[in-house]
């Protein structure tokens, strides 16, 4: 017990030692200059909050060490009992396929809009799914992608004069280039180091884009981005050549959002498609073998370069269709949106999803997106909450929400594997 | 005698400054099983992994079927008939026994590996009956059946195996030699066997090299190696 006390004592001094100039000094505006005011009230209830705090802390993990650990399996065991997810998943894909495709006509317009969000999330999931699930390679740049595949489209149109369906594809392609670009360099990277390289790359690629004024327009942006049309007939105004005209519909903005709602959901269906053909064939299968195991993959003949290249250019390729249609969408794009904070969701419904399994992308999105958009009211928090989610998400379900894979061949009953095997170290 | 299937010439490999082969010469006739016996740490796995070209060797030749292989990159290597079953086994834990045996026939071409899955499931009849179990929960025994039979998959000629043996009940060891000579035997396959185990070793081999330090210091026929007393001595007292 005094070994508690003593460690909480430290940690008391070390926080006193912080909170000490941080908190405990404050600058205020006082006449001629600043003046310095004390706090120490402050500072001791910060130190005592440490003090008592660690100590809890410490309560608690003897508690846990001493079998109290046991005592949440049950807990734990009952709630699988209650939801099945196993079971269900195999219902709960067509229900939400079902939901998502008459999604616009039971909601209004700010549903719709959440709508189209979490779709881009769903597809930008599915993509980096591609890289870090399948391939197991952690990459924390993807916004890069994202950006080069709106830009892509922007600067297109711009220049060119192309509309969105002649651009999709061109971004889709630069981004890939540019996913193979980042590629080569990190070929011989794994783990930690790969993710540092990938993370300054999506650094670089957003500093690039505000800093080349002349060709992006720097902090400003781009704006007049040309939205899409169904084959050639526009959603804005009226008359022959435009949506309403053709269907002889009253004129109604509502048309275009629910058009880009279809669009998204379209891109993100052959995300997915894409995705679960590719995992059945050698090269799918070869990704996987390479999240497993290198050397093994190696000495099988497998051609690694190829191997980590293709997933990038094809994580990279789906990251660039979203980012095109990003910039359709808004109409405007500059590098703000590009930071990373969204590689860092995009990461975070991944891994929530449980790596590799693709409703888990979905469900994981619907939850992260949709979840943070309804509590916007507490903005403030909204990133608190977001945090500890992660944290008791990564506690309770350490290989995430759906952590089943199942067997990409199999004949007959294929066994589903639980993500209970592998947290207990028998996988 | 023709012409080797696989040879080494001269070669010498080094892991940045530490040299772990010197000079090896080595050879394997098609339709021989070869033993390598050698102390931990003695260059046997390197020596396998320089056949395949990771790392390549610093100097000297690598033959296979009469053309130099030496500084191909390991795909192409492994492309042309040559299988390794790694040290440590290395199967996918997380794909099932069937994936693991798919992935293995990536590297032959797609419809010999058609032929091969009911051979190999012939010849390990307890994976058969895995088929759709997940690699990690297979028995350390099981794991290695299935490393070789992955190894088998692309239809290769000469098979390279790491200790196949590494931390198996001798029941289950006896299980797998039997395989071993069974492939050699009826399929006429050509086997680089390396192992600790070097009395079982000796008895399943033709023929067979010792390495010591990174170098070849006897080479011969395997029931002769056995009869020698440094041999016994050196790698077999107690290890019966
Ligand atoms: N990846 C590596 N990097 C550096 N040294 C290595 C590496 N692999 C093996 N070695 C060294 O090379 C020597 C031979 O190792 P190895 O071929 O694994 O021996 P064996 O298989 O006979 O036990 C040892 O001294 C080992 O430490
Ligand atoms: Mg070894």
């Amino acid at each position: 017990m005094s070994a508690a006390f003593r460690d909480a004592f430290l940690s008391a001094l070390v926080s006193l030692g912080l909170f000490g100039p941080i908190v405990g000094l404050q600058t205020v505006p006082a006449p001629g200059g600043l003046a310095l005011r004390m706090r120490p009230v402050l500072v001791g209830v910060l130190v005592a909050l440490v003090f008592f705090g660690r100590l809890l802390f410490l309560a608690f993990w003897q508690m846990r060490r001493a079998g109290g650990a046991k005592t949440f399996q049950p807990l734990l065991s009952a709630i699988e009992k209650a939801v099945p997810l196993r079971q269900t998943g195999r219902f709960v894909a067509p229900l939400l396929l079902l939901l998502a495709l008459i999604w616009p006509f039971v909601v209004g317009r700010y549903y719709l809009d959440l709508g189209i969000l979490v779709l881009t999330y769903v597809m930008l999931g599915w993509g980096l799914n591609v890289v870090v699930g399948l391939a197991g390679l952690l990459d924390l740049g993807y916004v890069a992608f994202y950006a080069v595949g709106a830009y892509s489209y922007a600067l297109l149109a711009q220049f060119t004069g192309l509309g969105f369906w002649a651009c999709l594809p061109i971004s889709g392609l630069l981004a890939a280039l540019w996913g193979i670009t980042l590629g080569f360099p990190v070929l011989r990277l794994r783990g930690d180091y790969l993710a540092i390289v990938t993370l300054a790359f999506g650094e670089i690629i957003r500093i690039v884009l505000l800093n080349w004024v002349s060709l992006t327009g720097g902090p400003n942006g781009i704006s007049g981005i040309p939205r899409p049309t169904l084959f050639g007939l526009s959603f804005s105004g009226d008359g022959p050549g435009t949506f309403a005209g053709f269907f002889h519909l009253e004129p109604s903005p509502i048309h275009r959002i629910v058009f880009l709602y279809y669009v998204i959901l379209g891109l993100a269906l052959l995300t997915n498609l894409v995705a679960i053909r590719l995992r059945r064939m050698p090269l799918g299968r070869a990704w996987e073998a390479l999240r497993e195991d290198e050397i093994a993959s190696r000495s099988l003949g497998i051609n690694i370069t190829i191997t980590k290249l293709t997933a990038f250019a094809v994580g990279a390729c789906f990251g660039g269709f979203a980012g095109a249609f990003f910039a359709t969408r808004q109409g405007f794009i500059s590098p703000e949106s590009f930071t990373f904070m969204e590689s860092a969701t995009v990461l975070a419904i991944v891994v929530l999803g449980g790596l590799g399994s693709q409703l888990g992308v979905a469900l994981a999105a619907i939850v992260m997106i949709g979840g943070s958009e309804l509590f916007r009211e507490f903005a403030d928090y909204r990133m608190l909450v977001f945090g500890l989610a992660l944290v008791v998400m990564m506690a309770v379900r350490p290989r995430g929400l759906v952590a089943t894979r199942r067997p990409s061949i199999s004949l007959g009953a294929a066994r589903a594997i639980s993500a209970e095997m592998v947290a207990q170290g028998r996988g | 005698m023709n012409a080797p299937l696989l040879e080494l010439s001269n070669v010498s490999t080094f892991y940045g400054a530490v040299q772990a082969l010197r000079n090896v010469n080595l050879a394997v006739y098609e339709g021989e099983i070869v033993a390598l016996i050698g102390a931990n740490g003695a260059g046997k796995s390197t020596l396998l992994m320089t056949v395949c070209g990771n790392p390549h060797p610093r100097h000297g030749s690598v033959f296979y079927a009469g053309e130099e292989i030496t500084g191909l990159p390991t795909y192409r290597i492994m492309r042309r008939g040559i299988a390794q079953a790694p040290e440590g086994r290395r199967i996918f834990p997380r794909m099932t026994v069937r994936e693991n045996l798919l992935i293995g026939a990536q590297a032959g071409d797609p419809e010999a590996a058609e032929g091969q899955l009911p051979y190999v499931l012939e010849l390990f009849p307890r994976l058969a009956e895995r088929l759709d179990q997940r690699g990690g929960t297979l028995s350390g025994g099981e794991q290695q059946m299935l490393a070789i039979a992955r190894a088998l998959m692309a239809g290769p000629r000469l098979l390279l195996l790491d200790e196949p043996s590494l931390g198996l009940a001798p029941l289950v060891t006896r299980q797998i030699f039997t395989a071993i000579r069974a492939l050699n035997q009826e399929r006429g396959l050509t086997v680089l066997l390396v192992e600790q185990n070097a009395y079982q070793a000796l008895r399943l081999a033709h023929r067979a090299y010792v390495l010591v330090n990174g170098m070849i210091t006897m080479q011969g026929p395997a029931a002769e190696l056995l009869g020698r007393p440094e041999i016994r001595a050196a790698y077999l007292e107690g290890g019966m």
